[in-house]
């Protein structure tokens, strides 16, 4: 049978999904039909803008299994993650200033506990171990009587390493302190229920989950504890004055399409999507000498591997495929100064390997045809790039490499 | 960020990738940047101590696109070159034929190192005083 060869395959689901045609179809009336402003109150068109955002809420709060009324949308993760710690810092300041974090966050949840610092916060970030995962009695030990927050994020986006939530949410429940958590990539992709976990603010985004961009949101949790925000925005007082602005009505539309889908889907979409990812480190491993898989195996999303490859630069490698395949690199040759991804390197990696990095993150869309084209393009770059590799013969010639004097620069 | 043709052609069909006998007394080798820092090129050249002519270039190159093309692009330049000659190409020549970016002129200034560093090597081989060091940076 000859299989018509794709000439794109898109394995950098962390970054951006594809929205889904039905969630597509499900938007598309309100770009020009249904055109009101759900702050409209005194005519129809108000009110059935009004309907998609509620009905939306609803979808989203049963993915999550909370109240509606407990789901702020925003503008993105982004956003949500710099209300949910910046509100908590204002709201709570009279009670604490410290804020625990993690090495490994995105840099919205990190960029912002740093600018904390300069209205007097005091922020500790909490190291993780080789396998990604955070240290409990080392974050247990850090919470003191000033803290009021302790932020880790569910699954890191560069490794899918998933953190021990539920062990956290005990540790903030038994000192009284709120946890809040960046899910980003876990939301709609495996369970994320933050009353089981005892997470009291969760920030992610729908263009992760199949979902339009554009479009994100927050949970704050309404009962034991009431937590509350103080808006970074101000204006008409929208989202129970936590986040003004008129709201996003197609995307939010989308966006509850998108956690309907994935609460039907993601079990099956995990299952499928981790025997396929599982099919591809095999048989990466298994044609290549020298990778390594970075991150905890056994407490990581279903559908991302990261593997070092070793004495081939990450960027020049993807440079082999990228015509055909879109990966992602923790390698980014982009200045004087080359900065390896610090998430990898946060996981005890040396430099170099962090340099040799690749993330594949599969998703919804990925057919197991376009995972063994993608090998088959791995292999033949990763061949070519050895072969151009002064390391990887200096490697095979039994060189020791930490005993060369390097010309740093 | 794309790259340029010209990046692309060099590292798609790198040219002159290889080792030489680095025993041999008429050839220099020139190994610059560090694995840590994400490049790291071998450079080598081939002399021909009558003419003091560049015979023969090689190299190897672990690092980005540029890296790989700035490496591809001096092995070129330095067949057929003297040492003297050799000794006058600059890293702003390699910007200006690739067409690098901003981002990528230390691909450039490495290979400027690397080209340096080959003669060198070759020259204090065979006790000629050494007339350019890489400079490290």
């Amino acid at each position: 049978m000859m299989i018509k060869e794709p000439m794109r395959v898109y394995l950098d689901n962390n970054s951006t999904t594809p929205c889904d045609p039905r969630v597509v179809d499900t938007m598309l009336p309100y770009f020009y039909q249904k055109p009101g402003n759900s702050a409209s109150r005194n005519h129809p068109f108000g009110w059935e803008a009004e309907e998609g955002v509620d009905y939306a809420r609803e979808q989203i709060a049963a993915l999550l299994k909370v109240d509606p009324k407990e789901i702020i949308f925003t503008s993105g993760a982004t956003e949500s993650d710099n209300l949910a710690i910046k509100g908590v810092f204002e709201m709570y300041r009279s009670k604490g200033n410290h804020i625990i974090t993690v090495t490994t966050e995105h840099k919205a949840v990190l960029d912002t506990c740093d600018k904390l610092t300069e209205a007097g916060a005091e922020i500790t970030y909490l190291k993780v171990a080789e396998d990604g995962l955070i240290d409990l009695a080392e974050l247990e030990a850090s919470i003191k009587s000033t803290t009021i927050l302790v932020s880790v994020m569910w699954a890191n986006n560069e490794t899918g390493v998933i953190q021990p939530m539920k062990e956290i949410g005990d540790i903030c429940e038994k000192h009284g302190v709120l946890f809040m958590s960046d899910a980003t990539q876990a939301v709609g992709k495996i369970p994320t229920y933050p009353k089981e976990i005892g997470v009291h603010l969760m920030a992610w985004t729908s263009h992760k989950m199949y979902g339009p961009k554009g479009v994100g949101a927050l949970y704050v949790s309404r009962k034991s504890p009431r937590v509350k925000v103080t808006a970074q925005m101000d204006g008409g007082g929208h989202e129970r004055g936590m986040r003004s602005g008129t709201l996003n009505v197609p995307g939010i539309v989308g966006f509850g399409k998108a956690a309907e889908i994935a609460r039907l889907e993601m079990h099956s979409d995990a299952e499928r999507l981790s025997k396929l990812r599982d099919r591809l480190e095999h048989e990466l491993t298994s044609k290549l000498e020298e990778c390594y898989i970075n991150g905890n195996v056994n407490h990581r999303m279903p559908h991302v591997t990261n593997i070092s490859f070793k004495h081939v630069e990450g960027e020049g490698l993807m440079m082999t495929f990228n015509q055909n395949i879109a990966v992602s690199s923790g390698s980014a040759c982009t200045s004087a100064s080359l900065e390896p991804s610090y998430v990898l390197v946060a996981l005890g990696l040396g430099d170099d390997l962090a340099h040799s990095s690749i993330r594949f993150s599969l998703g919804r869309f990925t057919t197991d045809e376009e995972v063994d084209f993608a090998v088959e393009k791995l292999v033949a770059g990763v061949n070519h790039m050895r072969d151009l590799s002064p390391i990887w013969e200096m490697y095979k010639e039994g060189v020791d490499l930490s005993n060369v004097q390097w010309s740093e620069h | 960020m794309a790259y340029s043709e010209k990046v692309l052609e060099h590292f798609q069909h790198p040219k002159n990738v290889g080792t030489l006998d680095k025993s041999k007394s008429t050839v220099g080798t020139g190994l610059v940047g560090a694995p840590e820092c994400g490049d790291v090129m071998r450079l080598q050249i081939e002399v021909d101590p009558s003419t003091q002519t560049i015979i023969d270039a090689k190299f190897k190159t672990f690092g980005c696109g540029s890296a790989i093309a700035s490496s591809s692009l001096a092995t070129e330049w330095l067949k057929g070159k003297t040492i003297e000659q050799a000794l006058t190409i600059d890293n702003m020549d390699i910007v200006e034929e690739l067409a690098l970016p901003p981002v990528k002129i230390h691909c450039s200034v490495l290979a400027e190192d690397a080209i340096k560093g080959a003669i060198a090597d070759y020259q204090s081989k065979n006790g000629i005083a050494v007339t350019a060091m890489a400079t490290a940076h």
